[in-house]
């Protein structure tokens, strides 16, 4: 019964992982001129990727039917099909787009802080954790044992409670 | 100290979530890439010219000039209209591109609202729209008096705020 239900879980995972698979090879919109060379079309969809849909800003111009994003394709099918290279075509875009057209942010001085920023993060969480390490300890370490003095000072306040509890003895011996 | 430290990161993120959501900031608007770069080259059909194809080199030259990019099928550009008209009246010349649009319905329109263009061209493909980095229409360009593009406003220039940047930005570059 067990091993029944491990099998089905496991084709649902692959069925769903191929049609996963099946919806994104559909990407582009039907109605396209493509580039008659199957490897250049290759080469120019996986770049459409990279590049980001400037009017609906969280898609790539691949994902995206918006008129623009139908253009930008048009111009790096265009320039792949005129023998560019992918950096010259990203470049292109950047000149009149800014690095913003690229999903993916290029390391530079202006996004040092958007690229360390998680091992920054991860420094600050260690430098928590341990310091926090450190007052448990300190915390739980074991107690020191009286100095003389200290036991010189109890041994007087017990004495003081002596009387107190002489009567109380009484009180009983009284009742008894 | 120590008890100060969340105090002190949470007066920071208010302080920056103040910021950043201010009514100055659109975060859907894109600084311009052209800013302070001379102005894209383009040779494209005259709207309404004697002269059938126009080319950056028949733009002005030694004196400011706006480029305006419209179309007769964007509702925000009517908005804009009549402070275009109003710009042409301060006397600065205006370019109008209009931007992947049939020339017959960007010259009703115009001939609708008025024109406030010194010069207007088509870019029906809208490749010179690219070549200037426009995003949409409308998209309104300042460029000084040696071509380079000065300033970018984007969406319509509609309202005080609007036009108080715009004008801002023409002051500086008719200095």
């Amino acid at each position: 019964m067990k091993s029944l239900l491990k099998l089905t879980y496991q084709s649902l995972c692959l069925m769903m992982t191929v049609l996963a698979f099946s919806f994104a090879a559909q990407g582009v919109a039907v109605d396209e001129q493509m580039l008659d060379d199957p490897v250049q079309e290759a080469r120019a969809r996986i770049l459409m990727q990279e590049i980001r849909c400037l009017v609906c800003q969280n898609q790539s111009i691949v994902d995206s039917n918006a008129e623009l994003a139908q253009d930008l394709r048009g111009v790096v099918r265009e320039q792949i099909a005129a023998g560019k290279d992918d950096s010259d075509v990203k470049a292109y875009l950047v000149d009149r787009y800014g690095d913003w057209v690229l999903l993916k942010p290029p390391f530079k001085g202006g996004t040092l802080f958007l690229w360390l920023s998680p091992i920054l993060f991860l420094f600050m969480l260690a430098y928590v954790m341990i310091s926090q390490r450190r007052t448990v300890a300190r915390n739980t370490s074991q107690p020191q044992p009286l100095s003389a003095k200290e036991q010189a000072a109890l041994k007087t306040l017990l004495d003081k409670e002596k009387p107190d509890s002489d009567f109380k003895e009484q009180e009983q011996g009284k009742t008894s | 100290m120590n008890r100060f430290i969340p105090f002190i990161s949470f007066a920071g993120l208010v302080i920056l979530f103040a910021a950043m959501m201010s009514s100055e900031r659109n975060p859907k608007e894109l600084k311009s890439a052209l800013i302070d770069k001379p102005i894209p080259a383009f040779s494209l059909p005259a709207l309404i010219a004697d002269k059938p194809i126009i080319s950056d080199s028949d733009l002005p030259s030694d004196t400011p000039y706006i480029v305006n990019f419209f179309a007769s099928w964007c509702v925000p550009c009517r908005a804009e209209h009549d402070s275009l008209i109003n710009l042409k009246q301060r006397g600065i010349p205006i370019i109008g591109v209009s931007y992947k649009d049939t020339p017959q319905a960007s010259l009703r329109f115009l001939n609708e609202l008025g024109d406030p263009y010194m010069l207007s061209i088509s870019d029906e493909r809208g490749r010179t729209g690219i070549d200037f980095g426009v995003t949409g229409v409308p998209e309104t360009f300042i460029v000084d008096a040696n071509g380079i593009i000065r300033y970018r406003h984007w969406g319509p220039v509609v309202g005080e705020a609007a036009l108080a940047k715009v004008f801002a930005a023409l002051e500086k570059v008719e200095q």
